[in-house]
């Protein structure tokens, strides 16, 4: 008496969702294969392409695997999106064939790869800037130094008021927003400003950047930091401080222009993708990879990204073609390298493995 | 009251106006419960209220036939409603069973061997417990239990069993066209290529490989250079799954996050049924054992019956609970898209919840409208499925006499 009715009600569910599939899989598969069209590989391909990783790296993942089906519309592409550091934990155990990060690999990333024989080839897609941000009301901040940021930041100093930041701003109460640790944009923020001093933990980090966005906009004498794209979305809410350039000393405004040319430092940094070796032997893999790299500035803009330089797309071609697999970003020793993509994205600087 | 009160003036003064505080603060608390309970109306209606003012204008057919995409005009929730309806599906299928077989043995079987009894006392104190565990709990139990099948049945990649599924070396030759050379399993390696060899074309079609050097001339002919590959060219497995396909282990698969779920609300349902069938009154069981049937029968005719519309309240609650769970599915497979539906038990799927919590924090604001419009589609799933059940219950609700 149970159980043929939830067997009955399970009947119904599975008719449901039956009906909902054939809703979704309508359209014919015929081919024009026979008739020597070119075009024809794009219904013919099949298989499927798992991408996991960074929330920054996914809105631009998104746009390609979107773009790609339109032409190659059963290859069923998979997109998680569990942050940089989990996404490279399947990567490394093999477990996915593109992993999207907001960083470069870390050393004991590499080291696991290295552990499971996933060879990789590393590709930069886009910029992005990590914009600091106050409320349209404050009148008193226009520019910011590095180390005036350090200062709000550091758990050591911890400011109450603006103006144990600086003599000539007001005597108003500091309201800070910021992501938490578990974020791609707190790592590398916290290796720009804080170069691994503690950060201040007496405010409530958020993992949401709408949350962060919000605070900001609400609250006259806040300050918080996240990704550009999220300040690019609300530019008439929000005012962005110009940061004092550290090599220039000149103040900068986060722009596509300024985060490109590099002009808006310290504050511009790649986003990546990483291919597993072993998953471009897949012709599917093959093709994503190259029509993800020929359409990287395009899709980076779509998403409020900053498309990289033309040169630094062609030696990832160029990567890509010859498989070149290791980082660039880690010295033998596994040591950090520093400094602009293009400076570092050149192929002697690719360590394949470390010691 | 007694008579001696009454006789005193003063003393039936102050007895009376203690009736009047009385029934003041009688008076004051119904008005404070009204209170309460219309707050929580309220704000439940503004909470809809504004989530279908959000949402209203996205909210079409084709929101709800179209996969997720990138362009809030354009997304949709169909892939990600398939994977909701398939994982509380196979969720309510273990779940139900296995939560009403529980609540029955810790209520109608009072076990008098001292092994049973403590069994059964262990069990209702788990189950106790197991209720306040935070759910990203269960998902990295999920993860290891059924994702894996504690490394027991091999790996991911090389699954112990696997049925329903057919493997092929798929290439990408010059013309281009594709080639598919049929394998045994996916742990094999690409096969050695030589002319004559079984092989598919790209549209499904049987053809006979024509192998050539790796410097020879490509051939002119279409039809021969479509079923032609060089000899060295590396292919890539690719597999293909018709609708019963089925691996050990799991993987993070559609099957996988529902027997997750299943874990998150069992407690819940043993706890609601255990309590619909401590309601039905004993003289109901007595009279059963009086009439000689034995505990089986007692159980399948007058008490089950008489406690199922507690237990359906129940499973309402429960599913209610899987269908919005997100935290254990982040875990176990965290796909906010994909591009086909899931068509079998192993497919791997997105679902509503992650895709909601996925756009709610997107930078592009229309996106959160998107949201909204997603959450009144999971509020549209969750209404009918308890719709089903209130239905069901009014249907086998038995009258007790």
């Amino acid at each position: 008496m149970k159980l043929p009715n939830t067997l009955n009600w399970a009947g119904k569910l599975l008719g449901t969702t039956l009906v909902l599939l054939a809703i979704g899989c309508g359209g014919s598969n015929q081919t024009d294969e026979e008739n020597g069209d070119a075009s024809a590989i794009g219904e013919a391909l099949k298989g499927e392409i798992t991408i996991d990783g960074s929330s920054t790296v996914a809105p631009i993942s998104g746009v390609a695997k979107e773009q790609f089906n339109k032409e190659y519309k059963n290859v069923n592409i998979k997109l998680s999106i569990t942050g940089t550091g989990d996404g490279f934990k399947r990567f490394s155990a093999g477990e996915t064939d593109v992993s999207n990060a907001s960083r470069p690999i870390k050393e004991s990333e590499f080291k696991l790869c290295q552990e499971n024989n996933v060879e990789f080839i590393e590709i930069p897609v886009a910029y992005d800037g990590l914009t600091i941000v106050v409320n349209t009301q404050n009148d008193w901040a226009d520019e910011i130094t590095v180390e005036q940021l350090k200062t709000i930041f550091s758990a050591e100093t911890a400011p109450k008021t603006w103006k144990d930041v600086n003599e000539d701003w007001p005597d108003e109460e500091l309201k800070i927003y910021a992501p938490g640790t578990e974020s791609g944009t707190f790592d590398y923020f916290n290796e720009v400003v804080l170069e691994d001093a503690k950060m201040r933990s007496d405010f409530s980090p958020s993992a949401d950047d709408n949350t962060l966005v919000n605070g900001v906009k609400g609250n006259k004498s806040a300050i918080g930091f996240f990704g550009a794209s999220y300040y690019f979305n609300n530019e008439d809410s929000l005012k962005a401080l110009a940061v004092v350039n550290p090599e220039t000393k000149e103040a900068v405004l986060p722009s596509a222009a300024t985060i490109e040319s590099g002009e808006y430092a310290p504050f511009s940094r790649p986003l990546f993708i990483y291919v597993k070796k072993a998953s471009m032997d897949r012709p599917e893999v093959k093709l994503f990879v190259k029509f993800y790299l020929d359409h990287a500035a395009e899709m980076a803009k779509e998403v409020f990204y900053v498309p990289l330089p033309k040169t630094v797309y062609e030696s990832a071609t160029k990567h890509v073609n010859g498989k070149k697999v290791g980082t660039h970003y880690l010295t033998e020793a596994g040591e950090k390298r520093k400094g602009s993509v293009t400076d570092i994205y050149q192929e002697e600087n690719l360590v394949t493995e470390l010691d | 009251m007694t008579p001696a009160i009454l006789s005193d003036p003063q003393k039936r003064q102050d007895s009376l106006r203690s009736t009047t505080v009385r029934q003041w603060k009688n008076r004051l608390f119904v008005y404070f419960c009204t209170v309460v309970a219309g707050a929580s109306v309220l704000i439940l209606l503004v909470l809809l209220g504004a989530i279908f003012a959000q949402g209203m204008h996205f909210l079409d057919w084709d929101f709800l036939t179209s996969p997720a995409s990138m362009k809030p005009t354009e997304t949709g929730v169909a892939t990600g409603l398939v994977g909701t309806l398939l994982v509380c599906g196979v969720c309510a299928i273990c779940t139900l069973p296995l939560g009403v077989a529980t609540a029955i043995f810790l209520e109608e079987y009072q076990p008098r061997s001292p092994f049973f009894r403590n069994l059964r006392s262990f069990i209702q104190l788990n189950i106790t417990n197991l209720a306040g565990v935070p759910s990203v709990v269960y998902g990295i139990l999920g993860l290891t239990a059924f994702v894996n099948l504690f490394g027991l049945a091999g790996s991911l990649d090389q699954p112990a069993f696997e049925v329903g599924a057919t493997h092929y070396y798929q290439f990408l030759n010059e013309e281009p066209r594709i080639v598919r050379i049929p394998v045994a399993s996916s742990a094999q390696d690409s096969p050695e290529l030589e002319t004559g060899m079984l092989a598919y074309t790209g549209s499904g079609r049987r053809v006979r490989l024509n192998v050539i050097a790796a410097d020879a001339n490509w051939p002119d002919d279409p039809k021969l250079a479509a079923r032609t590959l060089r000899i060295g060219e590396t292919g890539g497995l690719q597999t293909e799954t018709s609708w019963y396909h089925f691996r050990l282990p799991f993987g993070r698969s559609v099957l996988a996050i529902g027997l997750t779920l299943m874990l998150v609300v069992l407690p819940i349902l043993i706890t609601a049924s255990q309590e619909a069938l401590r309601s039905v009154p004993f003289s109901l069981r007595e009279g059963a054992f009086g009439l000689g049937a034995t505990r089986w029968q007692t159980i399948r005719n007058v008490t089950l019956p008489a406690a199922i519309p507690g237990i359906m309240t129940g499973s309402i609650i429960a599913m209610s609970r899987a269908i919005g769970e997100a935290a254990p599915i982040v875990i176990i497979s965290g796909v906010t898209s994909q591009t086909v539906m899931a068509h079998s038990l192993m497919s791997d799927s997105p679902v509503l919840p992650l895709q909601i919590f996925y756009w709610s924090g997107q930078a592009i604001q229309e996106f959160h409208d998107v949201a909204a419009s997603g959450i009144i589609v999971l509020l549209g799933v969750l209404l009918l499925f308890n719709a089903a059940a209130v239905i069901l219950r009014q249907k086998l609700q038995k009258p007790l006499s």
